[in-house]
């Protein structure tokens, strides 16, 4: 049972109130995907991903950033009971997407940097703990269905 | 996953960008390190004050940083270059090379608050792959 304190409850929404979703997602999926270039493997279907440029004007990685984002929407509103709601999403990127978790832990990271160079100072190291805290919750839940 | 010359170069101009900064970001990082990851303050029991403000955790941060940016002129041999600083980590300091991705992650994040237009993602991935060599060079003399 994962405890928050108020403050941690405070910082987090904060953080998803001034943040600007259809920014936010896609460059934080485009830096996955340039910084950790395996990760490409699951998004063949996603046409040219051949290097940087690519990657940042391909219309369907930056959807699809915007999808991840609302997913952690939906985490941010259950914080009390991550791992039910998430129940269902682990499923799905354990049977049917087949993605390593280690691999959600790439994208945390590179989400923490993107809204690290949105937030600047008031990203301060109280806040970046409670954040990293809520998407280590988020990847222990999304792993938790894998077998 | 070792460096290109394009790496090296993305690592050689942002670095000299930054280090004119190295004290904030050293110690920046190496506070968020301590707070964001409690386990890393065992390293320091030594120390007094190893809250925000800390004297000692400014001047370590800087002795980090100017680590960081000495190898940044070693590129071309880490391993030699660092060799004296990898001694010093395996048989004084015995950190455990796990931290060296810790302090890694959080120098990333504060070099992406404070220039968050240099640090493209092109730059990140330089940056990264550096910072990955940089560790397994003062790893070397650990076993």
């Amino acid at each position: 049972m994962v405890v928050w304190t108020d403050q941690e409850r405070a910082y987090i929404q904060d953080i998803f109130s001034k943040l600007n979703y259809e920014d936010a997602g896609p460059k934080a999926l485009q830096r996955t995907l340039i910084v950790y270039p395996w990760t490409q493997r699951y998004f063949t279907s996603f046409g040219n991903l051949y290097n940087a440029e690519a990657i940042m004007s391909n219309s369907k990685v930056a959807a699809h950033g915007v999808v991840v984002l609302h997913g952690l929407d939906r985490a941010m509103k259950n914080m009390d009971d991550i791992k039910k709601t998430y129940a269902e999403l682990s499923v799905l990127h354990s049977e049917k997407l087949h993605v390593d978790p280690d691999n959600f832990r790439l994208l945390a990271d590179c989400l923490t940097i993107v809204i690290a160079a949105t937030m600047g100072t008031s990203f301060t190291a109280e806040v970046q703990a409670a954040w990293q805290k809520f998407l280590a919750v988020v990847v222990s839940a999304l792993c938790r269905q894998y077998h | 996953m070792s460096l290109s010359a394009k790496d090296k170069l993305a690592v050689k101009t942002f670095f000299d960008k930054v280090a004119p900064r190295a004290e904030d970001i050293g110690s920046e990082a190496l506070a968020r390190t301590l707070f964001v990851y409690p386990q890393t303050k065992t390293y320091f029991s030594h120390w007094k004050d190893l809250g925000p403000g800390s004297p000692q955790v400014k001047k370590h941060g800087l002795t980090v940083m100017n680590g960081v940016l000495s190898a940044v002129g070693l590129m071309d041999d880490l391993k030699g270059g660092l060799l004296t600083l990898s001694e010093l980590h395996a048989f004084m300091l015995r950190v455990d090379p796990a931290n060296f991705k810790i302090i890694n992650h959080n120098l990333l994040v504060v070099l992406s608050m404070m220039f968050p237009q240099d640090f493209t993602p092109e730059v990140h991935v330089s940056v990264d792959k550096f910072l990955a060599q940089v560790s397994l060079a003062l790893a070397e003399k650990y076993r």
